[in-house]
């Protein structure tokens, strides 16, 4: 069984993106997202601190110009800057078309936790997440399918603190495209590891992948 | 004529009291204003309430007033990044009191005092341990928190250009908590790289008009740290 790689993971939420949209992506794989999107399909990137349009990193540092997780980009012609009540206006109000946020857990009721790992962490850092889950009109997510020593990261009840309720539409893990259905649950769309049976995926999932088929 | 360009630190920061509450603009290093920071170190203030979106980083600036001991309480969204060993050990120990706000609730909380809304119901949060305490209410079948206006003594703002009434327009993304900042307080001090002449901001172009500002201090030209 090979699982796909992160840039395989970041390439295959690219693939779902279509022209137009607003997009906000969240720290770690999901910023490697921006990086397939083909360059002639204009998806508009939102960054919280304030900024519409943003492009890869650049050549030469601009101090002035950088994303969410503080590292160097760069503004497309057509891009714009404003305060950042007017930006978590455009999360909050429901003006971004999708965010992409990487997470600890993700339920099948949509519940999605990546801010704190648990009940007693000292001080969890939530930043804009919070805003992200609830105010974008989709919210993906894309993270390992289990944690580092073998636990599903897919589960029926998020053990971790939430970030927001019944948020998630869609996750993509190193093995698999999975859609989180209201009153059904975790629908299989895909499994992205080669060789990897339907059985096996369920297997590293804590509920139940149900199928279309 | 009115000219709210003082003509040092000190005499920008003159006056802020012990127990204030003080909003610090910026996102990261990048439009922070890090002169006046310092001057707060010098000026003595303590037992202060700090709004920040991060929490300091290093040693120097708010991290600096923190380790000596001024800050009794931070209100941030991310207080836990590179850097943020001084914030991380106060508050192990016990030492300073912490406030996690979703970034946008921040945003807006500080954008509601300056437009006199006392408070405001939002989704996000909604079902979290952050929500926890606070009045909850449904609206459109969605359950939404209420969050209150966030209101400083003190905001201190990091322009690009400033004029002596008091208009200020930032640069490219150093402009994020700025602006709301500079509405949310009785007393806000903006340090600037340029002084200029009024209209020298195309009208169109001021981006926190002098209504909202009390004191403008030039400080020297330069790029934020990153």
């Amino acid at each position: 069984m090979k699982p796909a790689s992160r840039q395989q993971m970041a390439a295959r939420v690219a693939h779902d993106i279509p022209e137009g949209w607003f997009v906000n992506l969240g720290i770690g794989i999901p910023t490697m997202v921006a990086d397939h999107v083909p360059v002639e399909r204009e998806v508009i990137l939102h960054s919280e601190n304030g900024i519409l349009g943003m492009g890869p990193a650049p050549d030469k540092v601009n101090a002035w110009l950088v994303n969410a997780g503080k590292q160097p980009v760069t503004l497309r012609p057509g891009g714009s800057f404003f305060h950042h009540a007017d930006s978590f206006g455009m999360i909050r109000g429901g003006h971004i078309d999708l965010c992409v946020l990487g997470a600890f857990e993700v339920a099948e009721n949509g519940d999605i936790a990546n801010w704190a790992t648990s009940e007693n962490d000292n001080a969890p850092a939530v930043g804009g997440a919070m805003d992200l889950a609830v105010g974008a009109k989709r919210l993906w997510v894309v993270m390992e399918h289990t944690t580092k020593d073998g636990k599903p990261k897919l589960v029926e009840r998020c053990s971790y603190p939430l970030t927001a309720m019944g948020a998630v539409q869609r996750i993509y893990t190193n093995l698999a495209v999975v859609d989180v259905v209201p009153g059904r649950g975790f629908v299989l769309r895909e499994i992205l590891a080669e060789g990897l049976s339907p059985a096996e995926l369920q297997a590293q999932t804590g509920a139940l992948l149900h199928t279309d088929s | 004529m009115i000219n709210k360009i003082v003509q040092s630190i000190a005499e920008a920061l003159s006056g802020i009291r012990d127990g204030a509450t003080v909003l610090m603009g910026g996102f990261g290093a990048v439009g922070q204003p890090d002169e006046l920071i310092e001057g707060l170190i010098e000026q003595g203030a303590t037992d202060l309430t700090v709004v920040a979106n991060n929490a300091g980083a290093g040693r120097v600036g708010l991290a600096r007033l923190m380790e000596m001991g001024r800050v009794r309480k931070i209100i941030c969204s991310f207080p836990r990044s590179a850097g943020s060993v001084v914030f991380e050990d106060l508050y192990r120990a016990g030492k300073l009191e912490l406030e996690i706000v979703p970034q946008g609730t921040l945003a807006e909380r500080m954008r509601a005092a300056g437009a006199g809304i006392p408070a405001f119901f939002t989704a996000t949060s909604a079902g979290t341990r952050l929500a926890q305490g606070k009045e909850c209410r449904d609206f459109n079948g969605r359950p939404h928190v209420m969050e209150l206006a966030l209101p400083g003594d003190v905001a201190l703002v990091e322009a690009w250009q400033a004029d002596r009434w008091g208009n200020l327009a930032y640069r490219e993304g150093g402009r994020n908590f700025n602006p709301v900042m500079a509405m949310a307080a009785r007393l806000t001090v903006a340090q600037t790289h340029h002084v200029v002449e009024l209209g020298d901001i195309a009208p169109d172009n001021v981006h926190t008009p002098g209504i909202f500002v009390q004191r403008v201090v030039q400080v020297s030209r330069g790029a934020p740290w990153v």
